[in-house]
């Protein structure tokens, strides 16, 4: 577990220092999830057979996590009884925006996703 | 001498106390979400979020106190993230499946996510530090806390603007799919993860597997594609 969870922790930093170097936007975390998923790939192709136990720890620990994505934001949410006072001032105007520009996303993003996936099976469908 | 009052003052003063409430009220929360079938009013995270908060407010506790506990839970959102490579390389076949629809719909979704919020939030005259913490609300909270910070935006505003945002994506993507009869669970997962990240990922990981790991995968890509759009939208 302890090996699993350095290795994850190892990758994020790595991302972190690949962020800060590079000066880019990107955030440090989904680096790390880059360069974890291609060393998997090395991994579990077996071109790399010294890192199957470890990849073995960091499966339980990642599914570990996400098991409990969830409760990693409960802090950051709780944080909401700062802002009481702004939710009090603007509240109804906050409450529309947030309630229909995610509203919106979530359909057009469903809707293009069907869409594109529905053009590309016709393409290639069509080519055989 | 020492009462009930005095153990509170002594316990309520360390990381050990909001820690333990944090989790144990997370523990609940899960339960209580398994024995509603996961109904989406049940969200675990809401309910967490709601009892916290009244918590603190009923203890008169500050938020800073309350972090110094909780901040050990914060923390496990970056190895989390990171955590989401074994889904993404395990389930590669289904990735490599959807991989077109994926890159398009993260563009257009991004899109319409960060420029429908400043519209939305200009016509309704939201302040410029509001409209600037709202931007990012999409996109995961450490990543959106610092593009908010960039354009002049308050990230601690941001951060429970995030949550909101993930709340409600998480409560609304069942009945909504639902409705709309879609039932194609890559692209359900990918809207939701989009639209409402992490919270919205969790949802979608309780929903179906295929789904979690889409909304994994747009969590992630959104965040890098938000950080790029929203300086040039704003």
């Amino acid at each position: 577990m302890v090996r699993g969870f350095a290795t994850l922790l190892a990758f994020q930093l790595f991302g972190e220092a690949l962020t800060f170097w590079s000066g880019s936007r990107v955030p440090g975390p989904v680096i790390g999830l880059v360069l974890l998923a291609v060393s998997l790939v090395f991994v579990w192709r077996g071109w790399m057979s010294a890192g199957v136990a470890v990849s073995e720890d960091v499966e339980k620990t990642a599914n570990g996590l996400i098991v409990n994505l969830g409760l990693f934001f409960v802090p950051a949410g709780v944080g909401i009884v700062q802002h009481l006072d702004l939710l009090a001032a603007e509240g109804t105007r906050l409450a529309i925006v947030l309630l229909s520009t995610t509203l919106l996303t979530l359909i057009v993003c469903v809707w293009t996703f069907v869409l594109v996936d529905r053009l590309v099976q016709r393409y290639r469908g069509g080519a055989q | 001498m020492t009462g009930p009052v005095e153990l509170w003052v002594y316990l309520s003063a360390s990381p050990l106390l909001w820690l333990t409430l944090t989790l144990a009220v997370w523990v609940a929360a899960r339960a209580l979400s398994a024995r509603l079938n996961n109904h989406p009013l049940a969200n675990p995270v809401l309910v967490s979020v709601a009892t916290m908060a009244a918590v603190l407010l009923a203890t008169g506790t500050r938020y800073e106190r309350f972090f110094e506990g909780a901040q050990f839970v914060h923390f496990l959102l970056g190895p989390a993230t990171v955590a989401l490579a074994v889904q993404l390389v395990r389930q590669w076949a289904e990735v490599r499946r959807y991989a077109i629809p994926a890159l398009v719909t993260l563009f257009v979704g991004s899109l319409v996510a960060v420029s429908s919020t400043i519209m939305l939030s200009k016509i309704l005259r939201l302040g410029q530090t509001t409209v600037a913490s709202l931007a990012p609300k999409s996109t995961t909270a450490g990543v959106a806390m610092a593009i908010s910070s960039s354009i002049g935006g308050d990230p601690a505003l941001t951060a429970a603007l995030v949550i909101a945002t993930g709340l409600l994506g998480a409560l609304m993507v069942t009945p909504l799919m639902n409705a709309m009869g879609i039932r194609n669970y890559a692209a359900r997962g990918f809207a939701v993860g989009l639209a409402s990240h992490g919270i919205g990922t969790a949802r979608a990981f309780t929903v179906d597997p295929v789904a979690g790991l889409f909304a994994g995968m747009a969590m992630a890509l959104n965040a890098i594609v938000t950080s790029v759009i929203v300086p040039l939208l704003i």
